[in-house]
């Protein structure tokens, strides 16, 4: 029996919402599958990764914490690539919203005043997006090519957290650890229901997320970073700058990606320490594309990458998996979904037997 | 003597088209044989299974007597047959050597290659230097690269798809001579056109071919252009709806000193170009391809900016520092040559496409958003006007056909009744009737008192529709006339400047 | 300086340039075929793990190299059957390659993290290298020759072959190349399995040849920089050995500037640990102030080949 691949006249819409889910239960199964094959508990590994986080209500608080950012930065990088901007940077941009944050945390340490939390709000957003105003500036005046500049930067964003934590912000008190002192209470962010960890970052990430579709589906804002991506050419006759896109594009992408660096080193982190860089800014891209680059689609695809994280975690306690096996199964997830994007455009058809008689 | 080439009852079905039906006819040896036919007429198919590309579903073929299959181009060439394609397959990057290098079917070492190569171009006076990167030839050199490839494997039938569409006259008459000789040394050519007094001029037989069925095969030089051209039609000829009570006004559109920066490596600038259209007139710029049509389309429409503000005024407004926003809302709307990624977004529906370039005209946006509602509403109208086939608004644009999708645009444009309309290749690769149509709304427009620019390479289509004609070469606009007052040959040599700079450039050791 | 700190320099500049070298000619022949791989940080780490766990293994170090080679073009096999079979987003699954071989290797090298293996010893016998002139010449392991070699077949290959021809032309005019006969895909494919192999021998490198043990990450966003130098090279073999030395001085210069003492001991360590990157960025920014720089691109560069029929 032999299969073809047919062109469809319109594309599919059904695709476009089926193969992200058809993505995650596919890892489900051949993540089992291979993981038993390598040596592993595949069948423990799939379970606790993907439905202890969802079966122990204990977990779900945790849920809310890591999908935060995940859904913030994903959304930004949706964003971005529907103009195609491919900013992989939003690590570094994240960090430096997290150190412009606490730029301003340590500046006010010991004051108090409801101005401090959205202070340090708009310079960690003001810090990713300048530190995605780079790549910016580059590739709109000389062509750079931005993944390369942006992941660069990136690289050196980590370097620049060791130095200020090892020498200028080192926490005096700190017994030597690089470390900066723990933010004054206002410099905190709030927990929302009490007695769990859910600190305001995530209904933010739930209202930028609803922000953002609105804008993408009803705005010349999102129509022209549409219209960029899908066809330069055409959005330079309809009198779409592409150059002004890829500032907005980086600009957007690197100040939310900073924003949700705002909200880690408040909420969860309390402190900058060299351990700030968690790799959310890559993650976030698998976010984006499983969330099909709708804001809608980022909330859910955000909601699952952290259920991994998580169940990485749990996996790790319970049956000794290494969490590095999260990894695995998330690239698993983004393999499927890129290789599912075929059926968007095309129909698989089953060879009629006969058509092969023709040319004896 | 046998024939070269027989045809017995070919017959080719697509899903829908009866492409080719029980085609008969025959190919003497050194005969210059013509296949003349408009779009559509099955020709393209017929010489794609002479080739090898496609197999027919029934019917016989017969090469020096004997009953032969061609199961693809390979085959083809073995058996001696040589095809120049209407869209070349070359590579700009590479030189003119390693071109004809990669459609050897064998492997040469490059030095013989380059020897055997020089003595093809010599015997034929088809000068050209190996060595020269093809992104710097024009595109009738680019043809000669085709021409020498298909001439190495020492053919004995040669089939030229729509070859002059792309050159000026005088290098057709260069082309004309090159296959004559061919033909005197005893290959056979299968020549595929619709320009009748090419054919006339070059062949000894013509094969008319008509929605697939074999007309007639007759001596083109015992024939008018006329009765030619009714064979090949089917219906007596429709004559051109031009002027037709249209008044001439105003001047509306004035262009005074338009020059481009030179930006890619192989784009025309526009240099120095003034010209004026007044109301109700339709102004035609001919030229061959690659001369600065596209800047001029870029630098009319505001993709490209102007540094000076008067280089073009509408009605004495100046709009040179406008870009496409700022010139659409001021009445200037404009037409790109590529359809899909250009004029419109393939991906896009039809509704997302009218917001692409009406946003603003037709009060689309409010407080920064779009309603969907009402670029939904004239969407619906364009497609009911202008008759695009299409399932509605939400259709997405790449799903359309060209000749439909080239409707809608023109639709889209049109109906936001601009005082000026610059409009590039309207009717490109587009059936007879689409472009009947098409010319028919550029008329009303004009009638309804707009100036309307036509940038094409098709000459029959711009003396037919224009009332004022100019040349585009090297990016340099010759004077306008009265398309009346303008013979072929005059445009012809207007057009030829390319040629002779060309040559001049081939002069001077690389 | 002191003749023996020059030799010293040029030693550590050339092991430390080696792994760049090699994954960036791998992704130059890939990317002249007209595929942008992104993934080739995520095929270095694979193909470093596999050479690490080899040798720990066995002890054998050519092995290594030549499993770590395998496993990398394996994995560029993933990369190939979703662009060119499935003509999926190459950018997205190059990260996604680069994400899984970071995940996958760590995952592999869970309990290798503090073992040591020993480095491939120098190719020719100690006698050959006993001055220090001849140390510079014949001093090396197996690798870093292997590395100079390819830079002169890959450019043999790609200027002089038929095979190197066809290879792009496929990356400057797919259809054209399809509609005279060739095997767009197929000669891809060959490509990215070949980038995917010089990938596997560059991941190899780090565990050989520059520090003998496993830690997750250890390429350090090294195959980044070598998609980099590519384009630095634009597209040319001979560029790139210039290129990947540059950076390998780069890479080196902390240790020089802190025994060399004076100002340059002072500057703060994590600055010289940025310098590398910070050093590709201004690199690609020089680079693009030539303006001819990006024509030299192969035109199909990242666009998935659809025949129409």
């Amino acid at each position: 029996m032999q299969f073809r691949l047919e062109k469809r006249r319109e594309p599919s819409q059904l695709m476009v919402y089926a193969t992200p889910v058809a993505a995650v239960v596919l890892t489900m199964v051949v993540g089992a599958i291979l993981f038993s094959l390598i040596g592993f508990d595949g069948v423990g590994a799939v379970r606790e990764i993907f439905l202890t986080p969802l079966t122990n209500s204990f977990k779900w608080q945790d849920l809310g914490v890591k999908a935060a950012p995940l859904i913030i930065i994903g959304v930004g990088l949706s964003i971005a690539y529907r103009a195609n901007v491919w900013n992989i940077g939003a690590e570094g941009q994240y960090i430096m919203g997290g150190l412009a944050a606490t730029w301003v945390a340590l500046a006010t340490h010991g004051m108090t005043g409801w101005w401090i939390l959205p202070l340090m709000l708009v310079a960690g957003t003001a810090g990713g997006a300048a530190y995605a105003a780079i790549p910016a500036f580059f590739k709109t005046r000389l062509g750079v090519n931005e993944i390369l500049t942006s992941l660069m930067l990136t690289y050196a964003s980590v370097q620049l957290i060791y130095y200020l934590v090892r020498a200028p912000w080192k926490d005096p008190m700190g017994m030597g650890f690089p470390q900066t002192r723990i933010f004054s209470e206002a410099a905190r962010l709030p927990t929302i229901i009490p007695t769990t960890i859910v600190h305001l970052g995530v209904p933010i990430a739930i209202v930028v997320a609803l922000i953002a579709w609105f804008i993408m589906s009803r705005s010349v804002f999102g129509y022209q970073m549409k219209v960029v991506g899908a066809a330069p050419h055409a959005a330079r006759y309809g009198g779409f700058s592409e150059n002004k896109t890829i500032w907005l594009a980086l600009l957007v992408s690197g100040g939310l990606a900073g924003m949700a660096g705002m909200l880690e080193v408040a909420g969860p982190f309390q402190r900058m320490v060299p351990g700030f860089p968690t790799n959310y800014g890559f993650t976030a891209i698998i976010v984006a594309f499983l969330g099909r680059l709708n804001p809608l689609g980022v909330i859910f695809a955000g909601i699952v990458m952290a259920i991994t994280f998580v169940g990485g975690e749990v996996a790790q306690t319970t049956i000794g998996l290494s969490n590095s096996a999260t990894g695995v199964f998330q690239a698993m997830m983004l393999f499927f979904l890129l290789a599912g994007d075929i059926l968007i455009r095309y129909r698989i058809r089953r060879v009629v037997p006969q058509a092969a008689g023709v040319n004896p | 003597m046998p024939f070269r080439l027989e045809l017995t009852g070919i017959t080719k079905r697509f899903p829908g088209v009866l492409a080719n039906d029980n085609v008969t006819f025959a190919v003497k040896p050194g005969e210059i044989h013509a296949l003349l036919g408009e779009n559509g007429a099955g020709k393209s198919t017929l010489v794609k299974m002479i080739y090898g590309i496609m197999q027919p579903d029934a019917g016989e073929m017969r090469w020096d007597g004997e009953p032969v299959v061609v199961p693809n181009p390979k085959a083809a060439r073995k058996l001696g047959i040589g095809m120049v394609f209407q869209h070349f397959s070359l590579f700009e990057a590479l030189t003119v050597l390693e071109n004809i290098a990669l459609g050897m079917d064998s492997k040469i070492p490059s030095r013989e290659l380059e020897a055997r190569i020089r003595a093809v171009m010599a015997q034929y006076g088809l000068l050209l230097d190996p060595h020269r990167t093809v992104a710097t030839l024009s595109v009738g050199e680019r043809q000669r690269i085709e021409i020498v490839r298909a001439l190495l494997l020492e053919p004995k039938l040669l089939i030229m798809d729509e070859p002059t569409s792309v050159l000026t006259p005088q290098e057709v008459e260069q082309l004309f001579e090159v296959l004559r000789k061919l033909a005197a040394e005893g290959c056979s050519i299968l020549y595929i056109s619709h320009k009748l007094h090419e054919i006339k001029a070059l062949c000894d037989t013509a094969t008319i071919l008509r929605g697939g069925k074999l007309v007639d095969t007759c001596d083109p030089r015992q024939e008018t252009s006329r009765s030619m051209a009714e064979k090949m039609i089917g219906a007596g000829l429709k004559d051109i709806i031009r002027a037709a009570g249209r008044t001439i006004g105003l001047p509306k559109l004035v262009v005074s000193r338009l020059s481009t920066a030179k930006t890619g490596h192989f784009e025309v600038p526009v240099d120095d170009v003034s010209f004026t259209v007044r109301a109700g007139e339709i102004f035609g710029i001919a030229g061959v391809a690659g001369n600065g049509q596209n800047a001029l389309l870029d630098a009319l429409s505001g993709e490209i900016r102007s540094q000076d503000k008067d280089a073009i005024t509408i009605d004495g407004f100046p709009l040179g520092l406008l870009d496409t926003t700022g010139r659409r809302k001021r009445g200037l709307c404009a037409v790109p040559e590529e359809r899909n990624g250009h004029a419109a977004v393939g991906d896009f529906t039809l509704s997302d496409n009218s917001v692409l370039t009406a946003r603003d005209r037709l009060g689309m946006v409010m407080l920064g958003l779009i309603n969907s509602g009402a670029a939904k509403t004239y969407t619906g109208k364009v497609i009911a006007e202008f008759a695009v086939k299409a399932l509605g608004p939400a259709s997405i644009a790449g799903s359309l056909s060209g000749g439909n999708l080239q409707k809608y645009i023109m639709g889209r444009e049109i109906l936001q009744k601009p005082s000026v309309l610059v409009v590039s290749q309207p009717t490109w690769g587009v059936d007879a009737g689409a472009a009947a149509a098409i010319h028919q709304a550029l008329v009303d427009l004009a009638a309804a008192g707009s100036a309307i620019v036509v940038i094409s390479q098709d000459l029959d289509e711009l003396r037919a529709l224009c009332d004022t004609l100019a040349v585009i070469n090297m990016g340099h606009l010759s004077p306008a006339r009265p398309s009346g007052e303008v013979s072929v040959e005059e445009i012809g040599l207007l057009m030829g400047g390319v040629h002779g700079q060309t040559e001049a450039r081939d002069a001077i050791p690389a | 300086m002191s003749t023996d700190l020059i030799i010293a320099v040029i030693i550590t500049v050339v092991g430390a340039s080696t792994p760049i070298l090699i994954a960036a000619l791998g992704e130059l022949v890939v990317e002249r075929a007209g595929v942008l791989n992104l993934g080739v940080e995520g095929m270095m780490l694979v193909g470093a793990i596999t050479a690490f766990i080899i040798v720990f293994v066995t002890g054998n170090h050519y092995l290594a190299i030549l499993l770590a080679a395998a496993t990398g073009m394996a994995t560029s096999l993933i990369f190939g059957f979703l662009t060119l079979s499935l003509s999926a987003n190459q950018t997205a699954t190059g990260l996604a390659l680069t994400i899984f071989g970071t995940g996958f290797s760590a995952l592999a090298g869970q309990g290798y993290s503090a073992k040591p293996v020993t480095l491939l010893g120098p190719l020719f016998p100690a006698d050959l290298a006993t001055h220090p002139i001849w140390r510079v010449l014949f001093g090396y392991s197996a690798l870093v020759y292997f590395a100079l070699f390819m830079v002169v077949a890959i450019w043999w290959f790609l200027k002089k072959t038929r095979a190197g021809l066809i290879l792009r032309a496929v990356g400057e005019n797919d259809l054209s190349a399809h509609s005279i006969g060739y095997s767009v895909i197929g000669v891809r494919y060959m490509a990215v399995m070949f980038g995917g192999a010089m990938a596997g021998i560059a991941g190899a490198c780090f565990p050989l040849l520059l520090t003998p043990q496993w830690a997750e990450r250890m390429t350090a966003g090294r195959g980044w920089i070598a998609v980099a130098l590519v384009v630095f090279a634009s597209w040319r073999p001979f560029r790139l050995l210039a290129g990947a030395y540059l950076f390998g001085l780069v890479m080196t210069m902390e240790l020089y500037a802190k025994a060399g003492g004076g100002p340059l001991s002072a500057i703060p360590s994590e600055l010289w640990a940025a310098l590398p990157y910070l050093a590709t960025v201004v690199v690609l920014v020089l680079i693009s102030i030539r303006r001819d720089a990006s024509t030299n691109a192969p035109a199909c560069l990242g666009k998935p080949f659809l025949p129409s029929n």
